[in-house]
C-alpha cells in the first residue's frame, strides 16, 4: 500500500524581550538557579500579572510576518494543572482568543519549489521552569528562571507532508522570528522548541490518521530523524494489522527512535478558563498599522527580490535570504560594488568558503560587507585582477590592511592598463624571445591562437602580475600579426 | 482613647493630649487583656506597633507627618506583610512569613499608620461567620455566644471592641459588610479596581476588593483616601484620579432619591432586621431623601452564580499551595503524588477543600459552559439590574444580612450558611460599591444597614452614610467587654 | 446534573487534595446540595447574554519591558520547605 504521512508542528518560541511577561525578572539565559525568579515568577501569595508590551509587540511583529489576521481582542486563559515547575499549579496561556489569527507561511524545498503551509493561529504563553534530575539524594531540583520567559506558541495546520516539508517548515519560522528580531532563535538553549504530530493514511484517503504527538524536538536535524522514524513505525504497525495510539512520544537521538511516555493515568483536564487577573488586550488598528509599517522585510519576499530584480538564480537568492544576516551583509556588498551577481558569487563563494574552514557566522566575518564590496568594485574597474583580488581578501581576512584600497596600495597590485607601458613589455618580450617568434611566425594561421599563451604569460611575468591581461592579450596579438 | 474615632484620635494627637506610643500602648494592653475571649487576632505585632509609633511621634514633632499620621489600625490577616506572618487563617500558611508589603500594605505606612497586628479570619476569606479559621472562631464581642460574621470577622471584633480604631477587611462577596453589620462598625466594600490586590492573597479574583472597617463613615472616607488609587502591580486596578472622600460629607441629602430593592424585603429577612431598615430609611426621608421601591429581579440568581464564578477562581489561585516553594509542607512525601495530595490534604480547611472541589468539578470538561459561561452570563444580568436601578435613584438601601449574628455553632449545612449572603453577594458580582452602617438592634445583637451606589459613587456613599450618623447614634454604642463589666 | 462519587474523586484528584472513602462521602452530600442550589441558574434563559468576565469593560494595561526585579533569592528561600544548591526539592519526578 502507498502510504502518504500527515504532520503538523507546535513550535514554541521565547521571545526576546529582556524582562519576563508578567514580571520584571530578568530572561537571561544561563544565571544561577531561582536568581531570576522574582515574587511573581514564584507564584507568592498576593502576586499579580501585569503584561509586558514588548512580548504584544513581538507576537504582533509575528502575526504580519505570515499575513496572519490580527484580532482586535485576545484574551489570557489559564491552563490549570500541577507540576513543580509550574510555580502557580496553571499556565497563563491564551485558549479561546489567541493575540495571532490564521495565516500562512512559504517554504522552500531542495529543489527550490515553495508551497504554503497554513498557520492555525500563534498563541502568548509563560514558560515554565526547569526540573534537574541530578542526584539531590534522589531528589528532582527546581530553577523557576525560566519560569516567565514569554513564549509564542506557533500551531500549524496538519498541511506538511514529509520530514523533509517539516524541516524546511521549521526552518522558515526560524528564519522569520530571527528576521524580526523577535527571537535569537537559539534551538540549542532552548529558544525555538517544537511538538510534532505525526500520523500516515493511505494515499488517496482524506480523513487522517490516528496521530503521535513528539515531544520537545529541539533541532532541525532530530526533527526530520524524528519524523522519519515514526512514519515508518507508524507504517510497519498498520501492515502487521496493527493500530496507532494516540499518544505522546520522546524522541530518543542517541537511539534515534520515538519512545511512548509512560501513560498518564487519566487523560488531562487543563480546565481553562479566563485568567481574571489579566484584562482583554485590545490592539487598535493604528498600533497595528505602526508594527506592520515598520516590519522588515522577510526572507519570502526578499528571496523573491533577490530572484526578480537582482537576477539572481534560485538557489543564490534562498542561501542569500536563508538569514537577516546574511541577508543584510550580501546587499550592503551589492550596494557597495554595485554588481549583484559578483556579490553573489563573492558572498557564497570566497568568504562563505573561509567562514565554512573557520567555523566563523557570518556576523563574525573579519571582512566586512564594506570592504568585500570595494574590493569587488576595484576588479570591476580594473583596477586590479581577478587573481589580485584573491590576494587582497586572503589579505584583509588576515587584517592586513584597513581596506582592499590600502591593500591593493602596500602590495603594490594595481593593474598596469597604460597602453604604452604594456607595448614597452612587449617589445622588449618579443626582442628576447626571437626562436618563438620565429616559430609563431612559421605556424599555420589557426595554430597561433595557443601560440599567443607564451608572450602572454612572459609579459605577466615582467609586469609581476599587473598588466591587464586582455590588453597584453590584444596588444600581443596585434604586434606578433604585425610581424608575420 | 479606645472609644474615639480615627478622626477624634487625629485631632487628639495633633493636639498633643497623647502621643501615638501612648495610645499605642494603651490600645496593646487592651489586646491583651481582651483578646483571648475575642481571639480577633492572629498576630499582634507589638514590637512593631512601638516602633512605627515612636517614628510617627518623632515625625510630628519634625513637622512631616503623613495624612493619618500615628493612628493604629489593624490589617486582615491576608494582606502580606513584609517579615510577618500572613496566614489567610489557613495551617497551609501558618509557617509563612511575607518577603514583601502589600500594595495597602505599603500605602498605610506611608501614610504614617501604625499596624497593631494581623486579625483573624475565616481561612482563605471563605466564610460568613469566621469559624473556619485554623486559629479557632472569633467571638462577637457584643455577644460571646454569637459570631461576629465573616470572612474580615477578626477586623470587625476587633474594631467593635475597642482594640484598635479600625481595620483593613476584604470583601469577595460581602466579607467586609456582613461582618460590620454584625459587629455594629461601619465597613466598606469599594468599587472593584478602587483599590490595589496587589499582595492581598487571592480567593476570587474577579470578586475580591479590600477596604476600611471602623466605626464612622467618616473614618471610612479617610482610609479610602489612602487605600484607593493605581497600581501598576495589579492589572485590574482602575487608572483614576482618587477625590478627597472627606470633602463632601456634610453635603446635604435634600433631594436625594434612595431605592429599595423589592427583593431585598422578600422571605427570609427577620422582622427584627427589616423593622431596623425601615427606620433607618425614615431617619432618610426626614432628611429630605424621597425613597421608591424598585426591583432587581435577578436577585436571586446571585449566590447560584457566586458559587460558581467563586470557587472556580479559587481552585485555580489556591493551586500555588503545593508544598514546593512556601507554606505547609507534608512530612516524608512518599512521591511527588503524595506530596501533593497530602500537603493540601493537611494544610486546607474543610470549608476551602469544599470550594475548590466545588470549583474544580465545574470548570472540568463537560461541564464548563453548562456552569462557568451560564454563570457569567447571570452576571452581567446582575450587574445590568444594577445600572438600570442607578437610572432612577441615587443609592440602594437595604439590609446587609437577612438577620442579625447567629450563634456561634449555629449553621451546619454549608448551603444554608451560604445563604446569609443573599444580600451583599450581587454587589461583588457587579464591582459596585457597598457600605454598611450602624441603624439599631434586633434581640441585642447589631443591625447593618447597607447602603449601595453605582460604581465609583463611593464619595456619595460615605456622604449618605455620613449623614446618617449625623442624625442617630447607632455607631457610637459599644458592647460592654466582659472583663470591665466584672 | 446529579453529582456522583466518582466526581468527587475526580475533582479531588484533579486538585490534588487527598480524600479517603469517608470525607469523599461527606463532600459527595455537600457538593451535591451546592449544585442543586447552583443549578437554579439554569431556569434562566441567557440566550443572547455574552458572558461577563470583570465587573468593569476595561482593557489591559501594558508595562515597559524593563527589568526591574533583583535577586532576592536567599529572602525567598527562606520560606521554602527544602532547598539545595538554591534550588527547590520535590521528590524525584519521572519524565
Amino acid at each position: 500500500m502507498q502510504w502518504e504521512t500527515v504532520i503538523g508542528l507546535e513550535v514554541h518560541v521565547q521571545l526576546a524581550t529582556r524582562s519576563k511577561i508578567f514580571s520584571g525578572a530578568s530572561t537571561a539565559f544561563g544565571a544561577e538557579p531561582n536568581t531570576q525568579a522574582c515574587a511573581v515568577d514564584l507564584g507568592l501569595p498576593g502576586v499579580l500579572p501585569v503584561l509586558n508590551e514588548q512580548a504584544v509587540a513581538m507576537a504582533v511583529q509575528f502575526g504580519l510576518g505570515i499575513h496572519a489576521e490580527i484580532p482586535e481582542v485576545s484574551v489570557f486563559d489559564r491552563k490549570n494543572y500541577f507540576y513543580p515547575d509550574l510555580p502557580k499549579g496553571y499556565q497563563t496561556s491564551q485558549m479561546y482568543h489567541p493575540i495571532v489569527g490564521p495565516g500562512e507561511v512559504e517554504i522552500t524545498l531542495e529543489d527550490g519549489s515553495t508551497k504554503a503551509v497554513r498557520v492555525h493561529h500563534a498563541h502568548l504563553e509563560e514558560d515554565a521552569g526547569k526540573s534537574l534530575h541530578e542526584d539531590f539524594h534522589g531528589m528532582t531540583g527546581i530553577d523557576l528562571n525560566r519560569a516567565g520567559t514569554p513564549l509564542l506558541e506557533i500551531v500549524s495546520e496538519p498541511d506538511m507532508r514529509s520530514a523533509k516539508e517539516a524541516a524546511a517548515y521549521l526552518k522558515a519560522i526560524h528564519s522569520i522570528v530571527t528576521y524580526l528580531g523577535i527571537s535569537d532563535g537559539n534551538m540549542a538553549e532552548g529558544s525555538m522548541r517544537c511538538d510534532v504530530n505525526v500520523s500516515v493514511r493511505p494515499r488517496g484517503e482524506t480523513t487522517f490518521g490516528t496521530r503521535a504527538e513528539i515531544k520537545n524536538v529541539n533541532s532541525f536535524r532530530f526533527v526530520e530523524r524524528a519524523i522519519e522514524y515514526e512514519v515508518e513505525r507508524q507504517i510497519e504497525l498498520l501492515e502487521a494489522g496493527g493500530e496507532v495510539v494516540q499518544e505522546t512520544r520522546l524522541y530518543d537521538p542517541e537511539a534515534d527512535e520515538t519512545r511512548s511516555m509512560r501513560t498518564k493515568e487519566e487523560a488531562n483536564d487543563y480546565r481553562y478558563f479566563p485568567c481574571p487577573d489579566l484584562l482583554p488586550v485590545v490592539l487598535d488598528q493604528a498600533y497595528v498599522d505602526h508594527l506592520r509599517d515598520n516590519l522588515p522585510e522577510l526572507p519570502a519576499a526578499k528571496r523573491a527580490r533577490f530572484q526578480d530584480e537582482l537576477g539572481l538564480s534560485a538557489y543564490d537568492a534562498g542561501v542569500l535570504s536563508a538569514s537577516r544576516a546574511m541577508a543584510e551583509y550580501f546587499e550592503r556588498v551589492k550596494a557597495v560594488c554595485g554588481d549583484a551577481k559578483q556579490a553573489a558569487n563573492w558572498v557564497q563563494g570566497e568568504l562563505s568558503g573561509a567562514l565554512n574552514r573557520e567555523g566563523l557566522a557570518i556576523a563574525d566575518s573579519p571582512v566586512s560587507a564594506d570592504q568585500l564590496g570595494e574590493l569587488i568594485a576595484r576588479v570591476k574597474d580594473d583596477t586590479i585582477s581577478g587573481k589580485a583580488a584573491k590576494q587582497v581578501f586572503q589579505a584583509l581576512w588576515h587584517g592586513e590592511g584597513e581596506s582592499a584600497d590600502a591593500i591593493i596600495e602596500t602590495k603594490g597590485l594595481k593593474q598596469v592598463t597604460d597602453t604604452g607601458a604594456i607595448e614597452a613589455m612587449i617589445d622588449q618580450v618579443i626582442a628576447d624571445s626571437p626562436a618563438q617568434v620565429a616559430q609563431y611566425r612559421d605556424a599555420e594561421p589557426e595554430k597561433r591562437g595557443k601560440m599567443i599563451g607564451y608572450f602572454v604569460g612572459q609579459v605577466m611575468k615582467a609586469s609581476r602580475g599587473t598588466a591587464n591581461p586582455q590588453q597584453v592579450n590584444a596588444l600581443l596579438k596585434e604586434k606578433l600579426d604585425a610581424l608575420c | 482613647m479606645h472609644d474615639k474615632t480615627l478622626t477624634e484620635l487625629a485631632a487628639a494627637l495633633s493636639a498633643g493630649e497623647f502621643s501615638s506610643r501612648e495610645l499605642t500602648e494603651h490600645l496593646l494592653a487592651r489586646i491583651e487583656r481582651h483578646d483571648g475571649a475575642l481571639n480577633s487576632f492572629i498576630t499582634v505585632t507589638a514590637e512593631q506597633a512601638l516602633a512605627a509609633a515612636d517614628a510617627a511621634d518623632a515625625a510630628r514633632a519634625r513637622g512631616e507627618a503623613g495624612p493619618l499620621p500615628g493612628l493604629p489600625l489593624a490589617l486582615k490577616d491576608i494582606f502580606c506583610t513584609r517579615g510577618v506572618k500572613t496566614s489567610c487563617g489557613s495551617r497551609m500558611l501558618d509557617n509563612f512569613t511575607a518577603p514583601y508589603d502589600a500594595g495597602v500594605v505599603e500605602k498605610l505606612a506611608d501614610a504614617g499608620t501604625v499596624s497593631l497586628g494581623k486579625t483573624n479570619m475565616d481561612e482563605f476569606a471563605m466564610g460568613s461567620s469566621n469559624e473556619n479559621s485554623f486559629f479557632g472562631p472569633v467571638k462577637n464581642p457584643w455577644d460571646l455566644g454569637a459570631v461576629p460574621g465573616g470572612s474580615s470577622g477578626g477586623s470587625a471584633a476587633a474594631v467593635a471592641a475597642g482594640l484598635v480604631p479600625a481595620a483593613l477587611g476584604t470583601d469577595t462577596g460581602g466579607s467586609i459588610r456582613q461582618p460590620a453589620a454584625f459587629c455594629g462598625i461601619t465597613g466598606l466594600k469599594p468599587t472593584y479596581g478602587r483599590v490595589s490586590r496587589y499582595g492581598m492573597i487571592a480567593y476570587a479574583s474577579s470578586l475580591d476588593q479590600a477596604g476600611p472597617m471602623a466605626r464612622s463613615a467618616a473614618d471610612c472616607a479617610h482610609l479610602l483616601g489612602v487605600l484607593a488609587g493605581h497600581d501598576l502591580r495589579d492589572s485590574t486596578s482602575v487608572a483614576r484620579g482618587v477625590p478627597d472622600y472627606a470633602a463632601d460629607l456634610d453635603a446635604p441629602l435634600s433631594g436625594l432619591k434612595i431605592g429599595l430593592p423589592r427583593e431585598y424585603f422578600g422571605d427570609g429577612l427577620s422582622p427584627e432586621v427589616e423593622g431596623a431598615v425601615r427606620e433607618a430609611v425614615k431617619v432618610y426621608e426626614s432628611l429630605g431623601a424621597s425613597v421608591r421601591e424598585v426591583s432587581l429581579p435577578h436577585t436571586h440568581y446571585a449566590i447560584p452564580a457566586y458559587y460558581v464564578i467563586a470557587p472556580a477562581e479559587a481552585s485555580s489561585n489556591l493551586s500555588r499551595y503545593d508544598g514546593v516553594r512556601f507554606g505547609h509542607r507534608c512530612e516524608d512525601p512518599a512521591d511527588l503524588m503524595d506530596l501533593y495530595k497530602r500537603t493540601r490534604a493537611e494544610g486546607f480547611g474543610e470549608e476551602v477543600k469544599r470550594r475548590i472541589l466545588i470549583g474544580t468539578h465545574t470548570l472540568s470538561e463537560g461541564f464548563f459552559d453548562a456552569y462557568y459561561k451560564k454563570a457569567q452570563k447571570v452576571r452581567r444580568l446582575i450587574r445590568q439590574d444594577f445600572l438600570d436601578a442607578f437610572d432612577e435613584v441615587d443609592v440602594l438601601m437595604g439590609p446587609a444580612s437577612p438577620t442579625p449574628a447567629f450563634d456561634l455553632g449555629a449553621k451546619k449545612d454549608p448551603v444554608s450558611m451560604y445563604l446569609q449572603d443573599i444580600y451583599t453577594i450581587a454587589i461583588n458580582l457587579a464591582g459596585i460599591p457597598g457600605i454598611s452602617v450602624p441603624a439599631g438592634f434586633a434581640n441585642g445583637r447589631p443591625v447593618g444597614l447597607q447602603i449601595l451606589g453605582t460604581h465609583f459613587a463611593e464619595a456619595r456613599l460615605l456622604n449618605v452614610a455620613h449623614q446618617f450618623q449625623q442624625a442617630t447614634d447607632w455607631h457610637l454604642r459599644r458592647p460592654a467587654l466582659a472583663e470591665e463589666t466584672a | 446534573m446529579a453529582l456522583e462519587h466518582a466526581d468527587v474523586l475526580r475533582a479531588a484528584h484533579l486538585a490534588r487534595l487527598g480524600l479517603d472513602e469517608g470525607e469523599a462521602d461527606r463532600y459527595l452530600g455537600d457538593l451535591g446540595r451546592i449544585l442543586e442550589m447552583v443549578d437554579q441558574l439554569q431556569a434562566l434563559d441567557t440566550d443572547g447574554v455574552a458572558p461577563l468576565a470583570h465587573p468593569l469593560d476595561a482593557t489591559q494595561r501594558l508595562r515597559a519591558d524593563e527589568v526591574t526585579e533583583a535577586d532576592q533569592r536567599e529572602t525567598f528561600q527562606r520560606c521554602a520547605p527544602a532547598v539545595e544548591n538554591g534550588l527547590y526539592l520535590v521528590p524525584r519526578v519521572v519524565e
